[in-house]
């Protein structure tokens, strides 16, 4: 019986831990939960859109599929924003949607257990809390791990018709 | 395999025919019925019962069975045909749908509707005929389908009932011969027949096994049963003895209840019927392939759209594929790599080839949406008091089938404008001078790359007048100056409406503000014609289809951008003496006397790198919902047919475009939308002028399209 409940209790904790993609925007390393992320594939090929804001780079084809690009480096104010070999699409969906956003680039893939995912504190102008999952700490390192779901379909980022949500 | 496999079918079938049922009694001439309408009339009421019976559908089989007992007296001249009774039968046929729709959705048909239809049905056999007709669950096909058609327990009941009392009645002794059927097959047809009487003896080898079989069942469910197991060709049924009629029919149940189910298979082989082939009787609950082939009709399959519409983006992904091949082809030298650029050249071919095969696939013909008008302009004449005659002109005209389906609501509600506030009633007509029989007319028609669809009637026409004053009542700005099409627009206004009262046809005022909304988002638009007391024309154009565009590529600054080609008049080179500038920074353009607003594409659409200079640029004449004017760009790159994309999948709208297309670089490129980018530049001059802080383009452009 112990030994049942044991591993029961492994079975939740591992069900728990979440694993995320993290990337870099300048300095920062921010992270999404992992089974959003549809594929990564490198900048190219956008064609701008009229009238939209700065952030929205443009759609581009991504076989044969119309696909929106953000920039999170120019949403998220960011001083340097360079297109080169290194920078990165990150392809997310997000509900019915299909959605690139522009990072510096993606280091790796890292397990979070529970207890490494810490409450995010109310801060910032430019990234509302409303759009983070919280803050993981790994050693050195802190994480900042986007609630991309929320973050994509806000009124702000202007992805989707306020009529049609 | 399952029956219920076949379910499906039969509801498709089946509504074709009750399809063909309505078109054929509207259509019937009550002097003179034409016999063959008759019969084919019969034939669709007695194939939805053979297959009803089939699948266990027991009040759809009796409510057949009813009817199909009426028309087979019609058919024979025994009872005269009213437009009451065809009335009845319509009625019945409505039922019918409704009864289909049930079992479609899993339930239980209305049981009150079926008694109420069951007795009024009754009562006309017993005031036309003089006779009662009996209810359909002692008929004795109902037994042989009952093996087969797993019914639900209580059918199952009644059939074994049935059984006893069928039996003594109308037993007869048939011999059922199978062709070239193997003999694990054979072993089962006579587990089979077993089931529908008794069997005396088989013999027989391979290529043809005779097997006898004394049945109260009939040769057509005979055939119902077996076919799905063998080819119908398989198969003749003919009786042992030459017993031509039954002999010991039973006094209580009418003669015609056993020759019914082999009665039309009888009038198509003509007098002689000792060996009878499967023909077009016992169709119901087939597969269609199996059909065709039995019928020798024009042979078809259905396919989802689903599947239409996945093949669909695949061709289009291979379009845009070989478009970057193409590319990368063309700069290959000509000498060294003849064999590649002619393989290309092929390739190109047959691409297109097949794009336009498969696009053919998706277009249906007009009559799929004409067909459902006879009925309304009917029943709506009818409770108008007016005598309407329908005419529809180019039915085999082909529209994509999305756009069929969208298209219903607004013609539907066109026609019944033109009934109602169109065509006067007869008396009135007689005093214009006009014939008492009212012309609403429905045609379509190809036009380039479009479909006309116009509803004429010859009714009053528009009263000019009278739209003004309602229009002053309603708060629109309005002049007695406007130009009649201006004035003809303004039915189109939301909550407008000229009846003089409602009534439950119309005239509640909402409606045609949405036939317009509902248009232009097929990419269309509508025109009217009218002339006082001599009728109304509503004229739709739409585009054939929404998944090709016939596009002209354009370049401004180093953007690529594509004009629907449907919108594009004409292109010139201004000159600096046909551009006046106007009261701010607009500017118009003088093509042959006419004056027409400019609109920079870079300005609209903030290009950098665009060309400033006037003269530089090449002027396009433009179209779109009326509004014409000259759009200012630097470069024509040429016409290409382009795979629309929706924009709006994965983001939102844009102002200014209305779709997307990948170029043969595999680039995005945005098709333009020429109405709303004649409502952006205006909004982008507006936000400039008075230099506000902020520019709002979206609460600019709401402003800008609520008049419109």
């Amino acid at each position: 019986m112990t030994s049942l409940s044991q591993h029961a209790d492994y079975a939740t904790s591992e069900a728990q831990n979440r694993e995320f993609l993290v990337f870099s925007l300048g300095e920062e390393e921010y992270a999404i939960d992992i089974l959003k992320v549809q594929e990564i594939r490198g900048y190219e090929n956008v064609t701008r859109i009229a009238n939209a804001p700065e952030f929205i780079k443009g759609v581009t084809n991504l076989r044969g599929i119309i696909v929106p690009i953000v920039d999170l480096r120019i949403k998220f104010h960011l001083d340097k924003v360079e297109y080169g070999g290194q920078t990165v699409v990150i392809v997310v969906n997000v509900g019915e949607r299909v959605v690139g956003i522009v990072v510096d680039g993606v280091s790796d893939v890292m397990t979070l257990t529970p207890e490494q995912i810490k409450p995010a504190p109310e801060f910032g102008v430019t990234l509302s809390s409303d759009f983070l999952s919280g803050l993981g700490s790994l050693e050195d390192r802190m994480l900042v791990l986007v609630d991309i779901d929320k973050l994509l379909t806000s009124e702000e980022m202007a992805l989707v018709d306020r009529s049609s949500n | 395999m399952d029956i219920t496999d076949f379910y499906d079918t039969f509801f498709e079938e089946a509504e074709e025919l009750l399809a063909d049922m309505e078109r054929h009694l509207l259509e019937i001439d009550l002097e003179e019925p034409d016999a063959e309408q008759l019969n084919a009339i019969f034939r669709a009421a007695h194939s939805i019962k053979g297959g009803a019976g089939t699948f266990g559908f027991d009040v759809l089989q009796k409510t057949t069975h009813l009817l199909e007992n009426l028309l087979d007296h019609a058919r024979r001249g025994e009872m005269p045909l009213r437009r009451d009774i065809v009335d009845t039968f319509l009625e019945t046929k409505d039922m019918l749908h409704d009864q289909l729709d049930a079992y479609r959705n899993q339930e239980e048909p209305d049981q009150a509707a079926f008694t109420r239809i069951c007795q009024t049905l009754q009562q006309l056999a017993r005031e036309e005929i003089g006779q009662e007709l009996e209810a359909a669950a002692s008929a004795p096909e109902d037994t042989g389908n009952a093996p087969t058609a797993t019914p639900p327990a209580h059918t199952a009941d009644t059939t074994t009932d049935n059984v006893a009392v069928a039996s003594p009645t109308s037993e007869q002794l048939l011999a059922v011969a199978l062709l070239n059927v193997g003999e694990k097959d054979r072993g089962l047809l006579v587990e089979e027949l077993g089931q529908l009487g008794t069997v005396q003896g088989h013999h027989g080898d391979e290529e043809c096994y005779e097997v006898t079989l004394l049945t109260g069942v009939s040769r057509d469910d005979i055939e119902a049963v077996m076919c799905f197991i063998v080819e119908p060709e398989q198969l003749q049924i003919r009786h042992a003895e030459n017993e031509e009629s039954v002999p010991e029919a039973s006094p209580q149940a009418p003669p015609q209840s056993e020759k019914d189910p082999a009665s039309p298979a009888k009038s198509e082989t003509a007098t002689s019927p000792a060996l009878l082939t499967t023909g077009g009787a016992s169709e119901s609950g087939r597969p269609k392939a199996k059909k065709a082939k039995a019928g020798g009709e024009s042979s078809s399959i259905r396919v989802s759209v689903d599947k239409v519409d996945q093949i669909i983006n695949l061709v289009g992904e291979l379009i845009i594929t070989q478009s970057m091949l193409d590319q990368t082809v063309s700069e290959l030298d000509g000498v060294t790599h003849g064999g590649l650029l002619n393989g290309m050249n092929l390739l190109q071919r047959n691409a297109r080839d097949l794009q336009e095969a498969v696009m053919s696939v998706r277009m249906v013909p007009m009559d799929y949406v004409f067909s459902r008008y006879p009925r309304l302009v009917r029943d709506l004449a009818g409770k108008l008091d007016k005598e309407v005659e329908l005419v529809t002109e180019g039915e085999s005209t082909e529209l994509d089938k999305s756009l069929t389906e969208r298209i219903i609501d607004p013609l539907t509600h066109l026609v019944r404008n033109s009934l109602d506030h169109g065509i006067e009633d007869p008396d009135t007509r007689e005093a214009a001078g006009k014939p008492r029989i009212g012309r609403l007319t429905l045609s379509a028609q190809h036009q380039g790359g479009n479909i006309l669809i116009e509803v004429i009637d010859d009714g009053a026409g528009l009263d000019r007048d009278r739209l003004l004053a309602k229009a002053h009542e309603s708060g629109l700005s309005v002049s007695d100056s406007m130009s009649d099409d201006e004035v003809w627009q303004l039915i189109f206004a939301p909550g407008f409406s000229t009846a003089k009262q409602v009534s439950d046809v119309s005239g509640r005022g909402v409606g045609m503000d949405v036939v317009k909304r509902n248009i232009q988002g097929m990419g269309g638009h509508v025109e009217i014609m009218s002339r006082r007391g001599q009728g109304t024309t509503t004229r739709i154009v739409l585009p054939l289809t929404l998944a090709i565009l016939d596009g002209m590529s354009i370049k401004v600054g180093s953007e690529v951008f594509i004009l629907p080609l449907s919108t594009v008049l004409e292109s010139l080179q201004p000159s600096r003496e046909d551009l006046y500038a106007m009261a701010g920074d607009d500017v118009v353009l003088k093509v042959r006397d006419e004056y027409l607003p400019v609109v920079a594409v870079h300005e609209a659409l903030d290009v950098k790198g665009a060309k400033t200079q006037l003269k530089e640029t090449i002027a396009v004449i433009v179209q779109g919902e009326g509004r014409r004017y000259a759009l200012l760009v630097d470069d024509l790159i040429g016409q290409q047919q382009v795979v629309v994309k929706n924009l709006e999948t994965n983001y939102r709208k844009v102002p200014g475009v209305s779709a997307a297309t990948i170029l043969g670089d595999g680039s995005v490129a945005l098709i333009l939308d020429i109405a709303d980018l004649h409502r952006l530049s205006r909004a982008k001059k507006e936000a400039r002028r008075p230099q506000r802080a902020s520019i709002d383009y979206e609460t600019l452009l709401q402003q800008e399209r609520e008049p419109s």
